[in-house]
């Protein structure tokens, strides 16, 4: 348990850190930027629970999030609830919705690029679902009125929600470095890297993975809540549109898939980059998105353990676990065969 | 609603928009199917292939349907080059590279497009465009009026299936492509090379996009997220279809046509694609080998 406490202590520097940095700054854009890069790093930990520690890649966590900010604006809009209730309900609806359908496709063995199609797929269904049904306001989408306050999760200032996102950007941290240390992610470490010998030793795969989705799905409901309050709209394109999907996964991918700061990193890399790019060339929409895509094609071809890949190497006696890492020569039968189990 | 008379003009329009979303699935099979390769820049291909034939037509004024020439060929090389040049490069054999890379690429794309024709919604004009035939209904219903351009794309698109399965089955590219895609070790040990295959099998596929963009954009429109709506259709068709099998495709694009077209409908245009996800979900719980997959 030495190593647990060790990303403990990590995770309490971290978070002294932020906290001092934004008591120490006044400018809006410093706090929004700190803001969204939490924002973006809590997504990206989610992502990294399911797809980085139990290696399987989501292509819709849209979905869950979508959940999230529904839950969310629905429970206080409609009927009337205190938003830090909604935003409990909110996290529980999106754990929900995390454990139904990952046991739905973890039963019938969905893996590989079959995974990441249903869960797109998912995404989809949800998305026309809340254009066409009434009670999440249709296409048009739905408000949530402007009232400042503590009791309705409201904040005059960015400093309240960079409090209640460095939580959450903690807990979710805390509940990684669980998974790093646990039995239960151990064994999920192991379907992760080889499903069968995985279960041959003892571990059950669908508790495990049933396991990791719940918890995942709970943190990007989360992040779909936290939208709500800070934006105070949601609609069915940004809700469960593939986009928040991918901001989620890149992140993770680009920081470094199944480590502990992995995602935290690859958010702050990647709102830099973005901002930097927004501010250099704003005026020629598109551009910011295009080099964030070829930033992605480059790391891909080129540091394919992510940024916190180069830190490790540095450090050997760290390395993570890594992936399977079976060229497809070596193993002819990966395909669609092998896809699902 | 459940008229003979509602129902006849809604299946031959799916049945229409089917043959050209099977085009555009047929050269997924191509891709993924066949050499699994996830490719996530499919429908971002297809934009770049929409808006080369509304560039043609409106600086140049050439006729879409006599761009397949250059749209086809023009296509091919862009897949080679992607193959060849990116994704080969970036996949490190590794699956999850593979969704990444074709993931950034459509990303590259699709904002390449923001960035240089805004993301106003373009049509282009032809003297066909308002036409329609009038196709008799059996069983005495009233017929129904189909756009002229809808029949073009829904034949246009069988031909260039037909020719797609006459390279895969009757041409030594398309025995190559197969022995790749069953067994790549041996395929190389007889003197294949592989990575050329792969970026001819790629090329091809993005060639079906080339065509299918040809036919599509007389009856249809172009903006820069205009192809993102294909892609899980065009993975859809090639699950339903049985993952490589090319007649599967086929039939799986017309199937997933009329079923939006059916859906849309009964349920509300807005609704019209769910029937599509709903049944794409319950092949991949329920029979992943695909509809008319044989494979167990």
């Amino acid at each position: 348990m030495n190593n647990m406490k060790r990303d403990v202590f990590q995770i309490a520097a971290f978070t002294a850190a932020v906290m001092a940095l934004t008591a120490m700054l006044s400018s809006s854009v410093w706090l929004t930027f700190i803001m969204l890069a939490l924002y973006g790093a809590l997504l990206a930990q989610a992502w990294n629970i399911l797809g980085g520690y139990g290696g399987q890649f989501s292509f819709g966590h849209a979905l869950f999030f979508g959940v999230g900010a529904y839950a969310q604006v629905i429970a206080q809009v409609t009927y009337g609830i205190n938003a830090w209730v909604a935003l409990a309900l909110s996290i529980a609806a999106a754990a929900l919705i995390g454990l139904g359908t990952g046991a739905l496709t973890f039963r019938y063995g969905l893996k590989g690029s079959y995974f990441a199609l249903v869960t797109l797929a998912f995404a989809e269904v949800f998305r026309i679902g809340a254009v066409s049904v009434g009670f999440t306001g249709g296409g048009v989408g739905m408000m949530l009125p402007l009232a400042e306050s503590l009791a309705n999760l409201q904040f005059g200032s960015r400093k309240g929600y960079i409090a209640l996102m460095l939580a959450f950007v903690a807990a979710a941290a805390l509940v990684t470095a669980w998974l790093r240390h646990s039995r239960f992610g151990a064994g999920l470490m192991a379907v992760r890297d080889n499903e069968d010998a995985a279960s041959a030793v003892g571990v059950d795969p669908q508790r495990a993975k049933r396991g990791a989705i719940t918890l995942s799905a709970a943190f990007m409901g989360a992040a779909g809540a936290f939208y709500v309050q800070v934006f105070q709209y949601i609609d069915p394109a940004i809700a469960f549109g593939p986009h928040v999907s991918v901001e989620a996964l890149v992140a993770a991918i680009v920081g470094g898939m199944g480590t502990l700061w992995g995602p935290v990193l690859g958010a702050v890399a990647l709102h830099t980059l973005a901002d930097l790019t927004r501010n250099l060339f704003g005026q020629l929409p598109g551009l910011n998105m295009v080099i964030y895509g070829g930033v992605l094609v480059l790391i891909v071809m080129f540091m394919p353990r992510g940024l916190a890949g180069l830190l490790t190497t540095m450090q050997p006696a760290r390395a993570p676990p890594s992936r399977a890492s079976s060229p497809s020569d070596a193993a002819p039968a990966r395909g669609a065969e092998s896809d699902r189990g | 609603v459940l008229d003979f008379g509602i129902l006849f003009p809604s299946v031959l329009n799916g049945l229409t928009t089917g043959a050209v979303y099977a085009l555009i699935a047929l050269g997924l099979t191509l891709i993924y199917g066949v050499l699994h390769i996830i490719n996530f820049a499919h429908g971002a291909a297809l934009m770049v292939a929409l808006y080369a034939v509304y560039l043609l037509k409106a600086h140049l004024g050439l006729d879409p349907y006599l761009a397949l020439p250059l749209l086809v060929p023009g296509m091919f090389a862009l897949g080679y080059a992607l193959q060849g040049v990116v994704i080969n490069r970036a996949s490190h054999g590794k699956d999850e590279n593979i969704l990444l890379v074709t993931l950034g690429l459509a990303i590259v794309l699709e904002n390449l497009a923001l960035m240089f024709f805004k993301s106003d919604t373009r049509t282009i004009e032809t003297a066909y465009t308002l036409t329609t035939v009038q196709i008799p209904s059996p069983f005495g219903a009233g017929p129904a009026f189909i756009a002229l351009p809808k029949l073009v794309a829904f034949a246009g698109a069988l031909v260039a299936s037909a020719v797609l399965l006459g390279v895969v089955y009757r041409t030594d590219l398309g025995r190559a492509i197969r022995a790749v895609a069953k067994e790549k070790q041996g395929a190389r040990l007889v003197g294949i090379d592989v990575d050329h295959v792969y970026a001819m099998s790629f090329g091809i596929g993005l060639a079906c996009v080339g065509a299918a963009a040809c036919f599509l954009l007389p009856a249809y429109y172009v903006n820069p997220q205009v192809g993102s709506g294909f892609v899980l259709v065009a993975f859809t068709i090639v699950v339903l279809g049985g993952m490589g099998s090319f007649s599967g495709a086929l039939l799986g694009g017309l199937l997933v046509g009329v079923v939006e077209s059916l859906c849309g409908l009964l349920l509300g245009d807005s609704l019209g694609q769910i029937g599509i996800f709903a049944i794409f979900i319950a092949v991949l719980l329920l029979r992943p080998q695909g509809l008319f997959g044989a494979r167990a």
